[in-house]
């Protein structure tokens, strides 16, 4: 690829492309930017398109969230409602409900892209989660791409605050709710809490300022953060290189994979087309958050199955499970709810140190300090993939804690003995997965191994003139086998001696031995790739496994039992 | 970058000696190179390939076909406000959406699959890091830069920018900070609108309640009475958020305890509506427990026990409002609450 | 339509294609019969069928004369409502103890529910069976009895009468196949876990208006399928299920190499 795309030196453009093209080009230099992307390999792989879905419903939301804001009108002064749907007609309610009522019913197209918009934002935090975990288990994160994992999870962050801030914008019952539990969590915080409760409600809840507030954050604030974190994010991405997964031929010096343009843009292109219509055909035709059905918001009503949208679930299981004995009262009469501020403070916190400070804490514990650009098979560092999988427990667990009286009545069960299992749940839980997940990777390595050493089943048996039965076994092509031996296993770190060669005490012993205890917990149980030496080993051991060609066999009996003659 | 020309070729990229620990191993299997490249059904027999096309081309005319079908369905459906005719417009034109978008991503991908080149490409990569040149020129430029300021020199002028800069933020700060909490008065916390005398009325209607309409089991939801027209404000909302009540009238020989003496009348009890976790209106009242339940997170308060908890993450009981009879046998608080409803804050008990 | 075809899998779906073909039965005899079985015209007869009834079928439980065990409440005093509401829906004569008596295929037809009615009502004054005047969705005001129906019922039965669960395996069932007349008798006469919303409460119209707006419900959801009415939850499930699901196969149909 020698050849470039941009004609040489002094051609005369004659086209309209061409010609904007050289002027363009005569002001920006922009021909050099466009040589080099167009021509950048990416590797291909369906996982590597999973942060697609985040950018692309992404996409989609702006441009739903355009139509919507053409018609909604987010003022909470009250006004009776007059239109349709029946079920509203002549009701007092604020602007913004009465709004989003006639874009609803009354706009063409409007609840359309309503149910759009609302199935693009549960989709858009939905593709965030599955590209962290594709990145996560596949030790995407590592150098140099730490930074791009702290983008990204700021992003995670960005999403949670731009759903939540839509989610309220209606102004209706349910949502309601929401911002009053808002209220509670935020005057649980000490010392300041009634203050800040004030500062986001500009008085006593509901005040007349949230809604308008909101749609500020939502509509300007959070998308301009977010738009610009993408911009970084994907900057990034391009300046690092996309990663490769293991295979011949990749290493960590090079991409393997299909320049831009033509067939890798084509396919990104037909990929925001696919999940637009999917989106579009979720918006068409299921209903998602009909707001009339709720009612306009007021204080005295609540309904049954009063949760937030699905990503905010995990914070609803957690103040759902912690028992309300917490709350205490400290000395000077202060109250303290840690009832509240467990749950919905302290839990979450911890989830979101974990994903910020997990490739630091790998990189410290590993000691390694190269740049990663092969993935990782997530079966190749157990540990990792344990800790990922026990999160996601967690955060499932929480989740359905927070769906408890919907499992109530969907399985017929007590919602105390629901929630009760789940306060175990949540700590047995992530340790029983991480245990499990780990023991499974170490089982799928031994596994690989003894695919290595001895090959695949072929079925065939095989008796010797002695009488001796063996089954064939077909050994790994190269491709095969280097997909299977070409990893690392870690070891736990080594750290110098308490005290140097003259007895003197070494300043951070005590840190290093620290470490060194977290580094064992990760790299202690291991399964070493296999060598050459080993397989020649196995080879010199079990020859006649490997007996290949059918024909050098003295007598052939058929894998399925029955006795064949094959020639 | 450069094509894959010899598929089969060695790597070189195998052993590795990297001064960070890890123990260099040299006993490794050699990179067999990049698989060998497979041309496709298309790139070997132009049929196929002319297959190829036709479907693409075909996908794509499904795409216009949807365009047009969703502004046929645009103009010829006509949503009436009821719930069918909105639902006709929103099924047909979203559909018809899917269909042109789908057509168009289909085309696209099946497009790039097999008719664009497959052929796999390998570019090198390039330390992330700059070079130690580039590094030590930078460094050099920033010092040269700080020596030209003369900021180590002149240390009046740091002490100087460093205040303004850092006190500039104060004359955005303090004029948002000081408007955006309206009258920043966290006492009104304390109180409601409820005082003595104030008859009780049915949420939503206004009626006005008399002890004899209540029999036994029932439960009313209850909003302190004020003329209709102050019902139609923000102020009212506000008042209402925390002045909701919950009317029970059980058996009294059921009532285990009062929680405040004298707040009760006839087996008649009212407590706030207010959850004292975070705030949702408790109102799932069963009336053979007498339990109390929080439809959001799942409190339960026993109503026949001075509303105390028995379940769940709320601790302190719900606030009771006392009430009596007037001398026309409507109910009537007796006083506002004797502590402050809802949610817990720090100076609660202050 | 669709609505209706969405809930056709539902568990109670025999339960209620029974119920119907019983009320539309119960209806058609009704319309024929020259005295409709109203517990205020009942006569003698029906008294003394009715007690011939209850002491085969109650008197275990609710004892000889009604008066209560420890096992069921006293009956006297209830009304002819809550003796119609219990046993054409099927929760009585309850069949085994759980959490609460749940709907069933009714055992009593309607001629034996009205001569149980009639023999619970003469026992002691309590609200009658509402005629069918009062629980006429189509004579009420939806809009109003949604006002109604979000604060005095959505907390247990969810915002459109989906259903929702209370303490202890209790639960609040869904109202979409209840009939007017049984959700009017249930606001009457606070049956198991639900209180008493009695007409000073909520007015014999404010009830017809209920029903108007769980009437309304059967049109479905003007955005497509309902889901089940259950709000964020399913939503989410169906995000992840449907959504995800499709995007990430068309992820990888994308990635795949073609042959």
């Amino acid at each position: 690829m020698s050849t470039t795309t941009t004609p040489p030196v002094a051609a005369e453009p004659s086209t309209p492309i061409g010609k904007t093209a050289d002027y363009l080009d005569q002001r920006t230099k922009i021909g050099v930017l466009t040589k080099q992307l167009v021509r950048k390999v990416f590797p291909d792989h369906w996982s590597f398109m999973l942060g697609e879905i985040a950018l692309f419903s992404f996409v989609v939301l702006l441009i739903s969230g355009v139509f919507l804001a053409m018609f909604f009108d987010p003022s909470m002064a009250l006004t009776t409602h007059h239109g349709p749907p029946a079920i509203m007609d002549g009701q007092l309610m604020s602007v913004a409900f009465s709004s989003t009522l006639d874009m609803s019913f009354e706009v063409r197209g409007g609840l359309l892209m309503r149910q759009i918009h609302h199935w693009s934002a549960l989709i858009f935090v939905a593709g965030i989660v599955v590209h962290m975990m594709r990145v996560f288990f596949t030790g995407a994160f590592r150098k140099p791409r730490e930074l791009n994992w702290l983008v990204g999870t700021l992003l995670l962050i960005l999403s949670l605050a731009a759903g939540f801030s839509g989610y309220s914008l209606p102004d209706d019952v349910l949502s309601g709710n929401g911002l009053r539990i808002t209220d509670g969590v935020i005057k649980s915080i000490p010392i300041i809490g009634s203050y800040l409760s004030y500062f986001v409600f500009g008085g006593e809840f509901p005040g007349e300022h949230i809604i308008p507030r909101l749609f500020t954050v939502h509509i300007l604030l959070v998308p301009a953060l977010i738009l610009a974190l993408i911009g970084v994010h994907l900057f990034l991405m391009v300046l690092n290189k996309h990663t490769q997964y293991p295979g011949g031929g990749r290493t960590d010096k090079n991409v393997v994979g299909y320049p831009a343009v033509p067939a890798f843009a084509t396919k990104m292109g037909g990929n925001f087309f696919i999940i637009f219509g999917v989106l579009a055909l979720m918006g068409g035709t299921m209903a998602i958050n009909n707001v009339w059905n709720y009612g306009p918001y007021d204080p005295s009503p609540v309904s049954a199955g009063a949760q937030p949208d699905w990503y905010m679930l995990f914070l609803e299981g957690s103040l759902r499970l912690m028992p309300g004995q917490a709350e205490i009262v400290t000395w000077g009469d202060f109250t303290l709810s840690l009832n509240i501020l467990i749950p919905a403070v302290v839990i979450p916190g911890l989830l979101f140190t974990f994903l910020f400070v997990y490739p630091f804490v790998e990189a410290k514990v590993t000691g390694d300090h190269r740049e990663h650009h092969v993935l990782d098979r997530p079966r190749n560092v157990p540990t990792r993939t344990g800790l990922g999988v026990a999160f996601l427990t967690a955060f499932v667990i929480l989740a359905l804690a927070g769906s408890n009286d919907l499992i109530a009545t969907h399985f017929a069960l007590s919602i105390n003995t629901i929630t009760w299992v789940f306060r175990i749940l949540f700590f047995v839980g992530p340790v029983f997965a991480f245990w499990v997940t780990k023991r499974i990777c170490l089982g799928l390595q031994r596994k690989d191994r003894e695919l290595v050493l001895h090959g695949h089943e072929t079925g065939r048996i095989v008796r010797f003139a002695n009488g001796e039965y063996i089954e064939v076994h077909r050994p790994l092509d190269e491709q095969e086998r280097w997909l299977r031996v070409n990893y690392e296993a870690r070891r736990p770190l080594e750290v110098e001696p308490a005290t140097d060669a003259r007895g003197v005490k070494r300043k951070g012993y005590k840190k290093d031995k620290r470490w060194q205890k977290l580094s064992r917990f990760f790299y202690e149980d291991r399964v070493e790739p296999v060598t050459p030496a080993e397989l020649a080993a196995a080879h010199a051991h079990g020859e006649h496994d490997e007996l290949e060609p059918a024909h050098e066999a003295p007598a052939l009996v058929s894998g399925s039992g029955t006795a064949e003659r094959e020639h | 970058m450069s094509e894959n020309q010899n598929p089969q070729g060695p790597s070189r990229d195998v052993a590795r000696h990297d001064g960070d620990g890890t123990v260099a191993q040299t006993d490794r299997f050699v990179d067999p190179g990049v698989p060998e490249h497979h041309p496709r059904l298309a790139d070997v027999d132009p049929k196929a390939a002319k297959r190829n096309e036709r479907i693409i081309a075909l996908l794509f005319a499904i795409s216009c076909l949807g365009t047009i079908g969703s502004v046929v369905a645009y103009f010829a459906v006509r949503p009436d406000g009821t719930t069918p005719g909105v639902r006709m417009s929103t099924v047909l034109l979203g559909v018809a959406i899917a269909v042109s978008l789908f057509g168009i991503g289909f085309a696209a991908v099946h497009w790039a699959k097999t008719l664009m080149s497959a052929k796999e490409y390998t570019e090198e990569r390039h330390s992330s890091s700059s070079s130690e040149e580039v590094r030590g020129a930078v460094q050099q430029q920033f010092k040269d830069g700080l020596e030209d300021s003369g900021i180590a020199r002149r240390p009046v002028l740091k002490g100087a920018v460093v205040s303004a800069l850092a006190l500039f933020p104060l004359t955005i700060a303090v004029p948002l900070v000081s408007s955006v909490g309206g009258d920043w008065n966290v006492g009104s916390f304390r109180h409601t609108i409820w005082k003595k005398g104030t008859r009780l009325a049915y949420d939503p209607s206004g009626r006005l309640i008399k002890a004899s309409d209540l029999t036994v089991g029932s439960v009313a939801h209850v909003i302190p009475d004020v003329p209709a027209e102050e019902r139609e404000s923000h102020e009212w909302i506000t008042e209402k958020s925390k002045a909701v009540v919950l009317l029970v009238r059980m058996d009294p020989r059921d009532h285990k305890r009062d929680h405040r003496e004298g707040a009760s009348y006839d087996g008649i009890v009212a407590y706030s509506k207010i959850c004292t976790h975070v705030g949702c209106p408790v109102a799932l009242y069963e009336q053979q427990t007498h339990h109390l339940l929080c439809p959001c997170h799942q409190s339960t308060f026993d109503v026949a026990d001075g509303a105390k908890v028995v379940f769940g993450p709320a601790k302190r009981p719900l606030p009771q409002l006392p009430i009596t009879v007037d001398d026309e046998g409507y109910l009537v608080a007796e006083d506002d609450f004797n502590e402050p409803i809802g949610p817990s804050y720090w100076e609660r008990l202050k | 339509m669709k609505a209706l075809a969405a809930r056709r899998h539902h568990r109670l779906a025999p339960v209620v294609l029974l119920l119907l073909a019983l009320l539309v039965t119960g209806g058609v005899y009704a319309a024929l019969a020259p005295s409709p079985a109203q517990a205020d015209t009942a006569s003698t007869a029906d008294i003394e069928t009715g007690k011939k009834l209850f002491q085969a079928n109650c008197a275990t439980c609710h004892g000889p004369n009604a008066e209560g065990t420890t096992e069921a409440p006293s009956l006297v005093g209830v009304g002819a409502a809550a003796v119609d509401f219990q046993v054409s829906t099927g929760r009585m004569p309850m069949q085994m103890n759980g959490p609460q008596a749940e709907a069933k295929p009714r055992q009593m037809d309607e001629e034996q529910t009205a001569a149980l009615a009639a023999y619970v009502a003469s026992l002691g004054a309590g609200p009658a069976i509402p005629t069918d005047e009062q629980v006429d969705g189509s004579k009420g005001d939806p809009a109003n009895g949604m006002a109604l129906f979000r604060t005095n019922c959505a907390m247990c039965h969810n915002a459109v009468g989906a259903g929702g669960a209370l303490s202890e395996g209790k639960f609040a069932p869904p109202l979409w196949d209840t009939s007017g007349r049984n959700v009017y008798q249930a606001m009457l006469t606070g049956p198991q876990s639900m209180p008493v919303f009695n007409d000073a409460n909520i007015t014999p119209d404010e009830k017809r208006d209920i029903i108007a707006f769980l009437d309304e419900q059967d049109q479905g959801s003007a955005g497509g399928l309902t889901l089940g009415s259950l709000g964020p939850v399913s939503e989410g499930l169906w995000a992840w299920i449907i959504g995800i699901g499709l995007i990430i196969g068309g992820a990888v149909w994308i990635g795949a190499k073609s042959s």
